[in-house]
């Protein structure tokens, strides 16, 4: 199975699922133990992968993801496309809210390599929230971690009456009404 | 335009975007909307005496970006020299030495250069020279020039048409010389005009807008390669990749991806950097759009991450500085 569907599996209880995919190993190992040490009465489990799809072989083991972040290095090209290449393994459905865009390295805006314009285009394409961050400063990692928690735990059902459905609506701009 | 809707809402994203010099969204000379840039034609040598812009060529300059001068007077010249030149010798009386065990009598030279401008709007540029006489040296000797910088606009419109009464824009300034005197000239602009220096640096996405144009540029007789170095971030040892490409075939390449003469777009110069990436990939099996493109060098100029460009050729010198006066003005803004 080489597309990720949100609802192909199960739920495990009292928990979310989160996956992050990106070039960077070493970043997104920081992130991810910054999101498992923020406080919270649900289990959280991260996984990891550099690109997608997920290797079939242990698909079997493999929970049902709750949330996908897709992590843009501002100051890689590469990771950008590795991001675009990554998106045809996700299946429609799961840009219902499911899926985030994480842009890094945005403290260093005169090392940037990716333009702007091309990332929120992806955003808008896939109907997907578009985070900025900078995780090499800690004050911001433990923000965006904050912030991560709290969409997972939407996404994975845990509040009542609201779903990841209402991320789409925050995404019309406000000029708009 | 929706992109503006965008902008406003999001602060952090407005920076982002002000840090991209060539994708405005509102229409100016040289830019229109959608981030195309449009190229001005080789200068005719009619309007630019090539004599008078010699000395700018074949220099490694650095790039600092100059908020608005208040009430400069272009009349006043002679005078600006003749303070400029005190408060360098006042401040090397206190004991601030800028050269060491030598004596050096500085002498300030203020002078205007009409060639260097782009549009109406845009103000002549500002030469400022120190020359030393070595006072071991006889009293007919030249005098030798030890530090130069000019302040200069090139199609900088977008400054100067918000600019209010009083106020000079000349937002790009560039030197040559010691630090210690680039200092020293700075805090007395400073301190007399009440403006603000800042570095200029200069992005990779911007370095690969100016090897894609420059790459483009028809040169008549046989030009250096096209180079880009890399460096690799996050090693034991830092590692510097250097890519070199015959300068026909980078303007081969250019030829193939440009669709419009005379105009660029972000697509485009997209494009022609990926190409390069694909075929040192195929043959080293390295990304280098994971690295980071800190330095470009043509056969038109030269222009490094940390600000510091070299100019070769005398007909594209508006080209080059139209695109270094839209960097500095972004920093400002």
């Amino acid at each position: 199975m080489a597309v990720l569907r949100p609802f192909d599996k199960l739920p495990t209880l009292n928990s979310g699922i989160l996956l992050l995919v990106g070039p960077d190993e070493a970043l997104q190992q920081r992130l991810s133990e910054t999101i498992l040490q923020e406080k919270r009465d649900f289990n959280i489990n991260v996984h990891l992968a550099t690109s997608l799809p997920l290797p079939p072989e242990r698909d079997h083991l493999r929970p049902r993801i709750d949330l996908i972040v897709f992590m843009i290095d501002i100051k890689s090209k590469y990771s950008l496309k590795k991001v675009e290449c990554s998106l045809a393994h996700v299946d429609a459905s799961f840009f219902l809210g499911k899926v985030c865009f994480l842009v890094t390295g945005v403290g260093r805006v005169n090392a940037c390599s990716v333009e702007m314009n091309a990332v929120c285009k992806l955003g808008e394409a896939y109907c997907s929230p578009v985070l900025f961050c900078e995780l090499e400063l800690e004050d911001t990692r433990v923000a965006t971690a904050q912030r991560l928690v709290r969409m997972l735990r939407i996404c994975a059902g845990h509040i009542p009456g609201v779903s990841a459905l209402s991320f789409v609506s925050l995404m019309r701009k406000s000029d708009d009404d | 335009a929706p992109e503006d809707g965008a902008v406003r809402t999001l602060p952090s994203l407005r920076r982002l975007s002000r840090a991209l010099p060539f994708g405005r969204s509102h229409g100016r000379l040289g830019v229109s909307s959608s981030g195309r840039l449009i190229v001005p034609a080789p200068s005719s040598q009619e309007k630019a005496d090539p004599q008078k812009t010699a000395f700018l060529l074949r220099k490694a300059w650095t790039l600092y970006s100059v908020t608005p001068l208040y009430r400069f007077r272009r009349g006043r010249l002679r005078d600006y020299a003749r303070l400029l030149g005190a408060f360098i010798a006042a401040e090397k009386q206190k004991g601030l030495a800028v050269e060491v065990g030598v004596e050096l009598d500085i002498k300030v030279a203020l002078s205007s250069l009409a060639d260097l401008r782009g549009s109406e709007l845009d103000q002549d540029a500002l030469l400022v020279q120190l020359s030393s006489r070595s006072q071991a040296s006889s009293k007919n000797s030249e005098d030798k020039v030890v530090w130069s910088g000019w302040f200069c606009s090139v199609f900088g419109d977008d400054l100067s048409e918000n600019v209010p009464e009083h106020f000079t824009c000349l937002p790009l300034f560039l030197t040559h010389g010691a630090e210690s005197y680039t200092s020293l000239v700075g805090s007395w602009f400073q301190k007399t005009f009440d403006c603000c220096f800042r570095r200029l640096a200069i992005s990779p996405l911007n370095l690969s807008w100016m090897v894609a144009m420059w790459a483009g540029c028809k040169l008549d007789r046989a030009a250096s390669a096209v180079e880009l170095v890399f460096s690799v971030p996050r090693l034991a040892q830092p590692l510097d990749i250097s890519y070199a490409i015959h300068p026909e075939d980078a303007k081969a390449l250019w030829d193939t991806v440009q669709k419009t003469p005379g105009e660029i777009t972000q697509e485009e110069v997209d494009v022609f950097m990926d190409c390069l990436y694909a075929h040192f990939h195929r043959h080293f099996k390295i990304h280098l759009s994971a690295a980071k493109l800190v330095k470009v060098s043509t056969g038109i100029a030269s222009a490094q991450c940390d600000g510091i460009v070299k100019i070769l050729h005398s007909q594209y010198l508006p080209g080059v500085l139209m695109l270094l006066t839209e960097l500095a003005i972004s920093q400002i803004q």
